[in-house]
């Protein structure tokens, strides 16, 4: 269920890759190469971190459920787990 | 070997040389004296041989250089030196040195026993090296712990977490207290499980996660359709003057369901973007499996949940307040129950030849309130003439089961279609196969209250009105659509839409709206308040030769979705024209709630009345 659900996240259209990342910070499944994922692992586990510290800080009850960052060239989603992180990088005016 | 070799320069003598002995003797007499040392003597005026030589040999001579102290030479070079006969010794043998060293010292000029000074810029050390033990390394290397780096910051929200676990963790004590012993096994059995699943690296745990990023992704992909649903207000509606239209928003398609056509559509009440489609064939010799789909509004590409089917799904229905069950009827007369909830592809009831299921399609299936003993029921109508109440009633072992309450009607027609009224419980309408509505109880079984000859054809589907009590409304394939007070027997409107009509819906909102989708792929919708014979929008939303089969409202949102028969389901925004709220005079509040719905339709149905019937309110 959740292959397919990946599988189909990645069909979609423009969509340029994803990537699942651990707690700890290293990426366990990718569609990129190896350099650019160990470099959108590492960065985006950061800012995911300290997004939720944000949210969490202003009231502990509430969690991050997502993370977007849209730049000129494309948008980055982050939607972070108890253990896991979720990447997909879309260009969405494609 | 032993033999004795003889070396080649050896001397040869003969044997009786060899023999001889040869005698030696040990003396004390020094070889290297000589053995005639002669002296002249001056008395014989000659030579003469000393009788005796000294035979003393002198291996090795060493003079020494000590002194007796009181020798005289010893006392000769005290008395230079200038050092007491009699004293310490040491500070004798230190002064000597000190004084050997340094020539210009006090003392040696002076040459006078003077008492000792300690010297503290001329000291000299005496040092004395013992035996150093040689230096050996010793060495242990111990495996270091394994390490790993730790890091973590102290905020509000950690403090936080740690307090609810630390409750979670009361509670779990607590429950363990209460439960018995036998039953402790089990939590174990199930803790462990918990732990192996917590250790190992799952991604199945992102599934989550992973649909919260679909729903993102398609968000960007139909960004401008999601803009549209939330915001769009067609401005044009004003210069429209009544009519309105609709817009377009997601289509809803799913590859397996391609050869299937719509038959039951259903919106979730408590998740007000989740609708249930259900998919079978109304053609008698297309037959096949079936499939009950659930789609989200958040993701138009993929179905929530998806259900194969042995036999075409003909009708479903969603609880009103437990929102994961959800009752379906099939073509092949069996009734389901689906749980959401739980994980299985399977239904989780399902009535069976034994239960009592009926033996010609299913046409309507409709949830009702829970009976007495607070189990689950609904109603299902079918071709073979039976409306039928099922209840999931606990058996003996605690599991439940479909039962049948079985609901004889001695009509010989077949029902098509049923609806309950939305306030009164007990009293329900049955449209059939020959084109009469009869309305019924509950209480009563065997007799109809009241029958209307309503059309031609078949009765597609009848629908009490949600805010008017006394109002329903039916439509058919002889192109009509016929709404009714339940008190009259004829229909007090009639509206002919050019083509069969697949199904009529009231809108949410108001009691004068409503909908009905025809076979030629057109959406008409009607607002009795603003025009009484004509739709105010009629809108083709489909390609052609797609007929439309079903229509639902959206409880929350001004949206409809359309079923049709190629198995695409499409949802429809409501321009503001067809939603519109009666105008109020100003200085006047604005009434809300369902009242003033009720006045709208009593005030349309009062001119159609005679005029001897009840005032207005």
């Amino acid at each position: 269920m959740l292959e397919e659900t990946l599988k189909r996240i990645q069909a979609h259209k423009g969509v340029i890759g994803t990537i699942v990342v651990n707690a700890e910070g290293i990426p366990i499944r990718t569609t990129l190469d190896s350099s650019t994922t160990v470099q959108y692992a590492g960065l985006l586990h950061q800012l995911t971190m300290k997004a939720r510290s944000t949210v969490r800080d202003i009231d502990p009850q509430n969690d991050l459920t997502f993370l977007r960052i849209r730049s000129k060239k494309h948008e980055i989603m982050v939607a972070p787990d108890k253990e896991y992180l979720l990447i997909v990088i879309q260009n969405p005016s494609e | 070997g032993k033999t004795m070799v003889k070396p080649p320069d050896q001397l040869d003598l003969s044997e009786a040389e060899l023999k001889e002995e040869f005698t030696r003797i040990l003396t004390a007499n020094n070889p290297h004296a000589p053995q005639n040392i002669v002296r002249y003597s001056f008395k014989e005026r000659s030579y003469k041989q000393i009788s005796s030589v000294d035979q003393l040999a002198i291996h090795f001579v060493l003079e020494g250089n000590l002194l007796h102290k009181d020798s005289d030479e010893a006392r000769r070079q005290r008395a230079r030196d200038g050092i007491p006969e009699d004293g310490a010794e040491d500070a004798g043998d230190t002064e000597e040195g000190a004084g050997e060293e340094r020539p210009d010292s006090l003392e040696i000029s002076l040459g006078k026993k003077e008492r000792k000074l300690t010297n503290q810029f001329n000291f000299s050390e005496r040092a004395s090296q013992t035996m150093n033990n040689p230096m050996r390394e010793r060495e242990c290397q111990t495996e270091p712990p394994p390490r790993g780096k730790f890091s973590a910051t102290a905020n509000q929200w950690e403090i936080y977490d740690a307090y609810v676990e630390e409750r979670r963790k009361q509670e779990k004590v607590k429950e363990k207290q209460k439960v018995l012993s036998s039953k402790k096994e089990e939590d174990k059995g199930k803790k462990k499980l918990q732990l192996v699943e917590n250790q190992s690296d799952d991604i199945t745990k992102v599934a989550k996660v992973a649909k919260i990023i679909e729903r993102m992704v398609t968000q960007n992909t139909f960004d401008d359709i999601a803009q549209d649903f939330k915001y769009f207000e067609d401005a044009s509606d004003e210069f429209r003057d009544q009519e309105g239209t609709l817009l377009p928003l997601w289509k809803f398609q799913h590859d397996k369901a391609k050869r299937l056509s719509v038959t039951a559509l259903c919106w979730n009440q408590k998740y007000k973007d989740l609708f249930a489609v259900g998919l079978g064939s109304y053609e008698f010799t297309r037959q096949g499996q079936g499939m009950l789909l659930f789609y989200s509004l958040k993701n138009a590409t993929f179905p929530e949940y998806i259900f194969s089917t042995m036999s075409g799904v003909m009708c479903l229905d969603i609880h009103k307040q437990l929102s994961y069950l959800v009752a379906v009827g099939f073509y092949d007369g069996c009734v389901a129950i689906y749980n959401l909830k739980e994980q299985g592809p399977q239904p989780v009831y399902r009535s069976t030849a034994r239960s009592g299921k009926h033996t010609d399609p299913v046409w309507q299936v409709k949830w009702q309130k829970d009976d007495t003993d607070n189990n689950h029921n609904f109603f299902s109508v079918s071709s073979d003439g039976r409306v039928v109440s099922w209840t999931l009633v606990k058996v003996l072992g605690g599991t439940l089961r479909l039962s049948l309450d079985l609901y004889l009607k001695p009509f010989l027609s077949c029902g098509t279609s049923l609806d309950f009224h939305k306030q009164i419980d007990y009293l329900f309408l049955v449209g059939t196969e020959e084109g009469k509505i009869h309305k019924c109880s509950k209480s009563y079984s065997s007799q109809f209250l009241e029958t209307y000859v309503a059309h031609n054809m078949a009765v597609d589907a009848v629908k009490w009105n949600h805010f008017h009590p006394k109002v329903f409304m039916s439509c058919s394939s002889d192109w009509t659509v016929k709404i009714w007070d339940h008190t009259i027997k004829s229909p007090v409107f009639t509206f002919d839409l050019n083509a069969a009509v697949g199904d009529v819906a009231w809108s949410p909102y108001s009691a004068t709206v409503f909908a009905a989708v025809t076979t030629d792929g057109k959406v008409h919708v009607f607002d009795l308040h603003i025009n009484k014979y004509e739709a105010i929008c009629q809108q083709a939303v489909v390609a052609k030769k797609t007929k439309l089969t079903h229509i639902e409202f959206n409880p929350a949102y001004p949206i409809i979705i359309v079923g049709d028969d190629r198995g695409y389901v499409t949802s429809l925004k409501l321009s503001p024209n067809l939603r519109k709220k009666p105008k109020e005079k100003k200085g006047q509040e604005l009434p809300k709630g369902p009242e003033v719905e009720v006045a709208k339709m009593e005030k349309l149905l009062s001119l159609l009345r005679e005029p001897e019937t009840v005032p207005q309110d």
